[in-house]
């Protein structure tokens, strides 16, 4: 076993921009299908939700906002029935498996009990309230998905895996997409260990996506957590292993590892070719399956994205930093010799994410250029002059500072794209390195640039 | 608790960085929780701007709640004073900062103590004002800041220059159309000889104090922002304000006509060379303003007598209502403001106008009276549009709150004889969209769908995986026919001949269809 020095990492003000975590909530329950979650904020919350989420919200959103108003604020002790009121509106005439409770800064501010309000209703109306607390002072933008996931991991039916081993044979709960034909590798492997529960909220389009992948490896995905509905949820218990399928679901993996005795695999996150392969090489053997063919498969892909590889090579990029997939998302542009100065993240859960910040630099090496510093709870200020002294050919940064870059000269790629977009897999690996190069395509020559092909002469605004 | 997910106005912390970022060597500092400084984002993204936003966040963290965020305000404060040298400052409080009850302006005072810049703390609450009353409210601020200290210092001037002038008060940025709005203004009144004193808030909070005073009046083109700080200025300099929105052909005319009046009362001295507009209003009305002719013109016959629903911000629900109507013929059945603060003023303004005038600011309501209703066509928000796209009305789009299309490159001015223009234009568009929608309807309805997915299907020898049917459901709609077409090719290429999601998927990957 090869060992990595541990990557070095600084900490600034925690002065960056960043989406609320509550963003991420109205997110992962648009992937929950029947529950509307009702976030207990104020104007602010809503104001917010309604920007962010921005087209999302004219669609019939699965959210709703219980605003305080002033009389609400100062810890009233009515809350539970003032609570209770909006409860019946969000269901609607929706006809919902389970309601989600968010909790905001106010509600933490003014004590407000979310958690011990939850029950009454939730037996007055027979829907379940699945409470997360997703404020802005203890968690960034991504976090709150995590916040909202652990808090539905503990409403996951308990079965233990360990004593019914025949259980994992049968279909898995959520998606029920089977193999067509097992590819090698007897059953009876299978059995000795139960399949995986990757955790964290894809877009419905990519969950089967990445799902093929152990299929072919003849892995079994025994549900996604969270799933596409309430009641997919898959049934947890001793013995499970659950594997990250995004960098951030720390709580949601840990919380719940104590408390069900579930097992975690380390692996990095399945985004890129490389991140994919370590990925499936981390879960199959955990399930006791031989790993086949996922370098040629790798090396395939990265094949047949050679045209935009070659955009990125020898190129510098800035990750400014707003949400825990930077270091996942620099580490396939650092395999394809791109210079990466600074990789901001809002946070590193170092235990979460060993598996992580060793390949990038393991990759560095292999590929010989400089080890990229972290940078945790980056300083934006800091980061703009740092960015100005170091003139990156990219920055993936926030939308605050996106136009403005823009306008001195620095390509930008707006950092929530990859939030949103589909990067997990081997599919996805092209489509990634496509939305990634298109800032820096837009300038090429060969493409019509507006910043030195529109205008004849000097234009450039850093001048 | 009040439940919601939509509204019309932001919260007050959204109004005051508005303020502050539309002025120059300004800066505005909130202390609120990680991520509520989504004003920044707003204003480089809608708006396109060039420059970082001035507005940072003194973040409020677990630590800050524990002991008290004095320590975080000061040293934000200092850091930004430093680093930006802006001349003002403007710390905002949020709902957070208004819970914990804690006593901003005193640590403001403190910061002001290490810092060369001017304090100002923004004098909002987010429980009791909205985002457009926190803008108005801050603009007095910052035109109260600047005479205060400069009368303080004995260098106020207050005189009148010779050539009529005006303040333009409150065309922030993050309005619809502000931009415009604002240089239409300036032509407005450079067409009557009218010159720019000082544009607030663009230069409110810099340079000269002794500014604001000499001007003959000022003129408020939006009721909702700058009122506030054009009554001051009245009370404070007997600087005269004309609160008339110059919108529409006679609403203009009545607003020079009311600059007339005002540059006679300011300097009677000057009024030796008689000023009379008349000639002007004449020759504006019948040849800039294309608005008065065509509802003359044949082809608008048939929007005559047509109904529509109006709602928006006061100044814009209450133009759009006495446009159509006074100029156009057009019966406004509903014309709502979610300006409850104002609502008396848009009662009396809209009365006889139209049929019913609802205030409100839930947006359900609104939408159930446009259900109500069914008019052809409706006028108002991006909320307002999202109804008109549910029930299939055709929409026009105004004031606030607006998505980036009510950004334009374009120039759209909504005030002043090329304002009337475009109102006309945003008036009669919907309804010959209408009627051209309506029409193809009788005869069958567009064919969009025979068009768009005819896909071959002879010699089709393939056979698809019901699963595989599933899966084109989840990819979006508009790359579904083009996903569909090439996964066939690649599988006729590749001799497969049973489509499952793998294939699909596959095919993805090698053409990138995404
Ligand atoms: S997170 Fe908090 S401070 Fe921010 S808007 Fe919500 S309640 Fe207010």
């Amino acid at each position: 076993m090869k060992r990595f020095e541990t990557p070095t990492f600084e900490r600034e003000t925690g002065n960056y921009h960043t989406s609320r975590p509550i963003s991420r909530v109205a997110r992962s329950y648009q992937k929950i299908e029947d529950s509307p979650s009702l976030v207990v904020g104020t104007k602010t919350c809503g104001y917010f939700l309604q920007n962010a989420p921005g087209a999302t919200v004219p669609a019939e959103p699965r959210y709703a906002m219980a605003e305080p108003e002033e009389g609400d604020t100062p810890a009233k002790p009515n809350d539970y029935g003032e609570s209770k009121r909006p409860c019946p509106r969000v269901i609607g005439n929706r006809d919902p498996s389970a309601t989600a409770r968010t909790g905001t800064r106010t509600t933490e501010v003014i004590k407000m009990d979310l958690e011990g309000m939850a029950p009454k209703p939730e037996s007055e109306i027979g829907v379940p309230i699945v409470v997360a607390r997703a404020n802005g002072p203890d968690h960034a933008f991504a976090q709150g998905e995590d916040t909202a996931s652990a808090a539905t991991a503990h409403r996951c039916a308990e079965r233990d895996l360990v004593d019914k081993r025949d259980q994992p044979l049968q279909s898995p709960p959520s998606q029920g997409a089977e193999p067509s034909e097992p590819v090698t590798v007897p059953s009876a492997n299978r059995e000795t260990n139960p399949p995986p529960v990757p955790l964290g909220s894809l877009p419905p389009t990519v969950a089967p996506q990445s799902n093929p992948e152990p299929k072919r490896q003849s892995v079994r995905v025994w549900g996604w957590l969270p799933a596409q509905s309430y009641t997919a949820l898959p049934p947890l218990g001793a013995g499970v292993y659950v594997c990250g399928a995004n960098p951030f679901p720390s709580r949601t993996a840990t919380t719940p590892m104590r408390r069900r005795k579930r097992r975690l695999i380390g692996a990095p996150s399945p985004t890129g070719p490389d991140g994919t392969r370590a990925w499936i090489e981390k879960i199959c053997p955990a399930s006791g399956v031989r790993t086949q063919g996922s370098k040629e498969r790798e090396r395939q892909v990265r094949e047949g994205s050679k045209d935009y590889l070659d955009s990125v090579r020898g190129k510098p990029v800035f990750f400014a930093g707003d949400n825990p997939l930077e270091v996942s998302l620099a580490r396939s542009p650092i395999r394809r010799g791109t210079v990466v100065y600074e990789i901001g993240i809002p946070y590193m859960d170092k235990r979460h994410q060993a598996a992580e910040p060793a390949p990038s630099r393991d990759t560095c090496k292999d590929v010989r250029i400089p080890v990229p510093r972290i940078v945790e709870k980056p300083d934006n200020y800091d980061q703009i002059q740092r960015m100005r002294e170091s003139r990156p050919d990219l920055a993936i940064t926030g939308m605050a500072n996106a136009n403005p870059s823009e306008a001195r000269g620095i390509d930008t790629k707006r950092s929530v794209e990859s939030t949103f977009a589909q990067i997990h897999g081997f599919t996805n690996a092209r489509g990634v390195l496509q939305s990634v190069t298109r800032s820096l395509r837009r300038n090429d020559p060969g493409d019509s640039g507006w910043a030195a092909n529109l205008v004849k002469g000097d234009n450039n605004p850093m001048q | 608790m009040k439940p919601a997910h939509r509204m019309h106005a932001g919260p007050a912390h959204i109004g005051t960085p508005r303020i502050a970022s539309s002025s120059k060597n300004a800066h505005a500092t909130t202390h609120a929780p990680l991520g509520d400084d989504y004003s920044n984002v707003m204003r480089p993204m809608l708006e396109r701007d060039r420059d970082f936003t001035p507005v940072t966040a003194s973040t409020v963290d677990r630590h800050v709640l524990a002991r008290g965020s004095q320590e975080e305000v000061v040293e934000n404060t200092t850091r930004k004073g430093k680093e930006e040298r802006p001349d003002s400052i403007t710390p905002t409080p949020t709902c957070t900062s208004s819970i914990l009850q804690e006593d901003l302006q005193h640590f403001v005072r403190g910061a002001s103590i290490t810092s060369d810049s001017d304090a100002i703390p923004a004098d909002v609450n987010h429980y009791r004002v909205d985002e457009s009353q926190a803008a108005d409210g801050t603009s007095e601020q910052a035109i109260r800041h600047h005479p205060n200290k400069a009368r303080r210092q004995g260098t106020l001037g207050r005189s009148p220059v010779n050539v009529p002038s005006a303040n333009t008060i409150g065309t922030p940025t993050l309005g619809s159309h502000n931009q415009h709005d604002c240089r239409e203004l300036k032509r407005s009144l450079r067409g009557i000889g009218i010159g720019i004193n000082q544009i607030v808030p663009e230069g409110a909070l810099i340079g000269n104090p002794h500014n604001p005073p000499k001007a003959r009046f000022n003129p408020v083109p939006h009721r909702e922002v700058g009122l506030m700080a054009a009554v001051y200025s009245d009370e404070e300099f007997g600087t005269p304000c004309i609160s008339t929105t110059p919108a529409g052909i006679v609403e203009t005319a009545e607003w020079i006509r009311q600059t007339q009046e005002r540059v006679g009362k300011r300097s009677p001295a000057s009024l030796e060379e008689k000023v009379d507009h008349e000639l002007y209003i004449d020759q504006q009305t019948r040849s800039v303003s294309q608005a008065a002719r065509s509802p003359r013109s044949i082809d608008r016959q048939n929007s005559v007598g047509k109904r529509a629903v109006v709602f928006g911000d006061a100044t814009h629900a209450t133009a759009m209502t006495k446009v159509p109507s006074r100029e156009m013929g057009i019966r406004v059945c509903r014309a709502g403001t979610y300006c409850k603060h104002d609502a008396e003023w848009s009662n009396e303004q809209a009365r006889g106008f139209c049929d019913e005038i609802p205030v409100t600011d839930d947006h359900t309501e609104v939408g159930d009276t446009i259900g109500r209703v069914e008019p052809p066509a409706i006028s108002g928000t991006q909320m307002e549009r999202h109804v008109g796209k549910r029930l299939d009305i055709p929409r026009g789009v105004t004031p606030s709150p607006v998505h980036i299309q009510n950004f334009p490159s374009g120039y759209r001015p909504f005030p002043g004889y090329e304002g009337t223009n475009q109102i006309a234009d945003s008036v009669y568009n919907p309804h010959t969209l209408g009627t051209e929608d309506h029409l193809p309807d009788i005869f069958g309805g567009h064919d969009i769908e025979g068009v768009t997915e005819s896909l071959p299907t002879e010699q089709d020898s393939l056979i698809r995986n019901p699963e595989s049917q599933l899966k084109p459901s989840q990819i979006p709609r508009s790359v579904r026919g083009k996903t569909k077409v090439k996964t066939e090719e690649s599988a006729r290429r590749n001799g497969i001949t049973n489509i499952t999601i793998e294939v699909i998927y596959a095919a993805r990957e090698i053409l990138g269809t995404r």
